[in-house]
């Protein structure tokens, strides 16, 4: 069985939620859509306090190379353009919108018919994408225009599809490629010709072996797509370990997948191309799993973005008694919110709730030098001095030791016995580098 | 046996010539004149090596005055936080110069968000730096501009001057040991602290809050934050202060503690330090406890233990606290 060679764990899998079929969330009655949900540069707001809106209307624009556009996940009238709390708890600004109705944009094919046949050609494809701000929805939200615009004198050769989902609890992947799986190979299809590559490898974990069963009896009828298995070890959901368990390649440090000829995107991703490709579907509506130990049903919910969180976990029963902690995103990667207010945005996989027990912290030990966190490094750091240079605020030599190569997947924290903060004071040093090597090359 | 000793004698002894030669040409080739008023600057200065001036250390400092005292036959634009005034002249003495006598100031806390007022809602079990806190969420009171309580500014200080107070969970300025020296100015993610102009004995009066969002909004976080309801603004007789992103910011060059504002804050964002406690009495708002409490401690020394002795009990405890932390 492949999988990528150094470091990994294997956490608990807990994967609640995965024979619960995706349902549709009831429309909130007012929804906080931030106006910038992607990575690189904001985008800006086109309505104003007032107007009419529809399902599907760009709202925000994002003229940046990088930026993404956002649209309308309801229709009704724009309450204001304000701000609204984000998973940090700072304020971004955001269009908050009442609803009424469910009137979608005209152009927006709301038919369930399946469009095999692609009649747009590659620039019309990466120019549609753009259109229908679709963003990486594995999580880390990069505009997926800018993966298909393979920079000169680089060659795409394979398209990678990432239905890997290593993060313990979270099935949204998994119950897309179980019910949206043709969409999703005629959306990869769409990404192949996008980008000019006639291969593409879908890499799924072993722990779901009816997606892998179910898209590579499908795959037979799809020229140049192929399932690959892999074994199960997380963080294999990241971009370069996805890479090296499928092709073997190896992304230098800080160059990007293209690199040794590679894209990768997530199933999601996929799904949102198909729709808005063949459907002209904006990207507006998101699998999310609401999932737990203490929450006794859990769903997979589609959900319109800016959906506050509140609103899905009360769709499973309302917020349970000893719940300690609100995660979104995954137990590894995701991220405690502040609030229940905040809304559910292009990047939201999942909402897990902690029991009280599961939301603290390992009292702090002193470090022992097992050197368990070197080991499990999937990208071959060295953890604790990493950390230690960045407490001692050494941040010439945290470069040297290549701490923007750091994928934050927490692996090291994870197993660390004596349950040092490790990957906190490597985003510590993460940060500071990055600043000082932006201050560099503005100089 | 003696041949091997005289030959070894020579052959050293040859080696030790020639290197003298050569090391005389070289010195002779690379020396370095230096103006011999450096070491006398250096000496006067208080070797603290803090960088409060804006120089890596005290030489450097020494450097840079001499040079611009050659070259322009001024001390303009320097100043040693540490040595003040004081120091300034013997420098200005030394080199033969006048000096202006620059204000003296002192570091001030812009933030009354203790636990009292601003609760607590959430827990933060990360490392224990207010950086890393920063860059993850707006901290423990959800306030995005409060102070997060983890002392950065106080590791920061290398003069013993600030403490933080367990009970409020706010770090504290020892008046008598703060240099200005502006390292916490720069410790501190939030911009939080500020240097102000000490003042006539010391009284300063300055809106401790610099929360920028909505009034409503602020409130939420925090009782004490400054709403921006411009009512300090209206009555300020010397356009002291300035209204701006809903946030009162009073100018201490312009401020002449005249105190009228104090009463006027509805939320008591407003501070007086050092006044003497006012005649008639204010019942409409009395001043909050913990306000209090914090002036005293800032205000005068016991009699059986000066605050300095205090605050360096506190400080001993606290950095005990923060080892047992971090380890």
């Amino acid at each position: 069985m492949k999988t990528f060679k150094s470091g990994g764990v294997h956490p608990a899998e807990n994967k609640l939620s995965a024979n619960v079929a995706i349902q549709p969330l009831q429309l909130s009655k007012r929804v906080f859509i931030p106006i910038s949900q992607n990575l690189g540069a904001p985008s800006q707001p086109v309505v104003k306090k007032g107007d009419e809106v529809k399902v599907g209307q760009l709202i925000a624009k994002g003229e940046a190379f990088i930026s993404a556009h956002v649209h309308s996940s309801v229709s009704g009238k724009v309450f204001k353009v304000d701000e609204v709390i984000d998973s940090s708890g700072y304020r971004r600004p955001a269009v908050i919108i009442d609803v009424k109705d469910d009137e979608w944009e005209e152009s927006i094919d709301k038919s369930e018919e399946l469009k095999k046949e692609i009649s747009f050609s590659k620039d019309e494809i990466v120019k549609k994408i753009n259109e229908m701000g679709i963003v990486g929805l594995g999580g880390a939200t990069f505009p997926s225009h800018v993966k298909l615009m393979v920079p000169e004198g680089k060659k795409a050769e394979v398209l990678l599809i990432n239905g890997v989902e290593c993060e313990p609890y979270l099935t949204s992947d998994h119950r897309l490629m179980m019910e949206k799986a043709e969409e999703i190979l005629i959306g990869t299809k769409i990404l192949m010709k996008g980008l000019g590559v006639d291969k593409a490898v879908i890499g799924i974990e072993n722990n779901k072996p009816d997606a892998i069963e179910h898209l590579a009896q499908l795959c037979q009828n799809y020229d140049g797509i192929t399932v690959q298995a892999l074994k199960v070890k997380y963080p294999q959901g990241g971009e370069k370990q996805l890479i090296k368990a499928v092709t073997g390649r190896e992304v230098p440090s800080g160059k990007l997948p293209i690199e040794v000829g590679c894209v990768v995107n997530n199933v999601g991703t996929a799904f949102a191309v198909y729709e808005a490709v063949q459907k002209n579907k904006p990207l507006f509506e998101r699998v999310v799993t609401v999932t737990g130990k203490n929450i006794h049903n859990p769903q997979n919910f589609l959900v319109r973005i800016g959906t506050p969180v509140s609103e899905l976990i009360e769709a499973v029963g309302g917020l349970p008694e000893d719940t300690g902690k609100i995660v979104s995103g995954g137990p590894m990667m995701g991220k405690a919110l502040i609030s229940q207010d905040v809304p559910v945005v292009k990047g939201t996989s999942g909402i897990l709730l902690f029991n009280e027990q599961e939301s603290h912290r390992a009292p702090l030990k002193a470090c022992i030098r097992c050197a368990k966190c070197i080991q499990v490094c999937p990208m071959g750091l060295e953890p604790v001095l990493l950390a230690q240079l960045s407490d001692h605020q050494k941040w010439d030599e945290v470069e040297k030791e290549r701490v923007m190569d750091c994928i934050e997947c927490g692996s090291c924290h994870y197993t660390c016995p004596s349950g040092r903060p490790l990957l906190d004071y490597i985003r510590l040093g993460k940060f500071r580098v990055g600043q000082i090597i932006r201050n560099r090359s503005k100089n | 046996m003696n041949e091997v000793l005289i030959i070894a004698v020579i052959s050293l002894g040859a080696i030790g010539v020639i290197a003298a030669i050569v090391l005389f040409f070289v010195a002779r080739k690379f020396k370095v004149i230096e103006d011999p008023k450096i070491d006398v600057v250096e000496e006067k200065l208080p070797a603290a090596n803090c960088g409060g001036c804006g120089f890596a250390g005290c030489r450097n400092f020494a450097e840079a005055v001499v040079s611009k005292a050659k070259k322009e036959g001024n001390l303009e634009g320097f100043n040693c936080p540490v040595g003040g005034n004081e120091v300034m002249g013997i420098i200005a003495e030394a080199l033969g110069l006048e000096v202006e006598e620059s204000e003296p100031q002192v570091a001030v806390v812009r933030c009354n968000g203790s636990y009292q007022h601003a609760p607590k809602k959430i827990k933060y079990e990360g490392p224990a730096t207010c950086e890393f806190a920063h860059n993850l969420s707006s901290g423990e009171s959800g306030c995005p501009y409060g102070c997060l309580g983890l002392g950065d500014c106080v590791r920061s200080c290398q003069f013993d001057a600030m403490y933080m107070d367990k009970e409020t969970g706010l770090p504290v300025v020892i008046e008598e040991n703060c240099v200005a020296c502006g390292a916490c100015v720069k410790a501190c993610p939030r911009d939080i602290i500020e240097l102000r102009n000490v003042g006539k004995k010391s009284r300063r009066i300055f809106v401790s809050c610099i929360n920028e969002e909505k009034g409503g909004l602020a409130k939420k976080n925090c009782e004490v934050a400054c709403i921006g309801c411009q009512k300090c603004f209206k009555v300020c007789p010397f356009d002291a202060i300035t209204m701006n992103n809903n946030l009162a910011y009073i100018d201490y060059e312009k401020c002449k503690l005249c105190r009228k504002c104090v009463p006027e804050c509805p939320t008591n964002a407003i501070w007086e330090l050092n006044f003497p406690p006012r005649k008639e009495k204010s019942d409409k708002k009395p001043p909050l406890k913990d306000k209090e409490a914090r002036e005293a401690e800032q205000k005068k020394p016991t009699e059986k233990a000066s605050p300095g002795k205090i605050a360096k009990e506190k400080l001993d405890a606290d950095k005990k606290d923060n080892k047992d932390i971090i380890n």
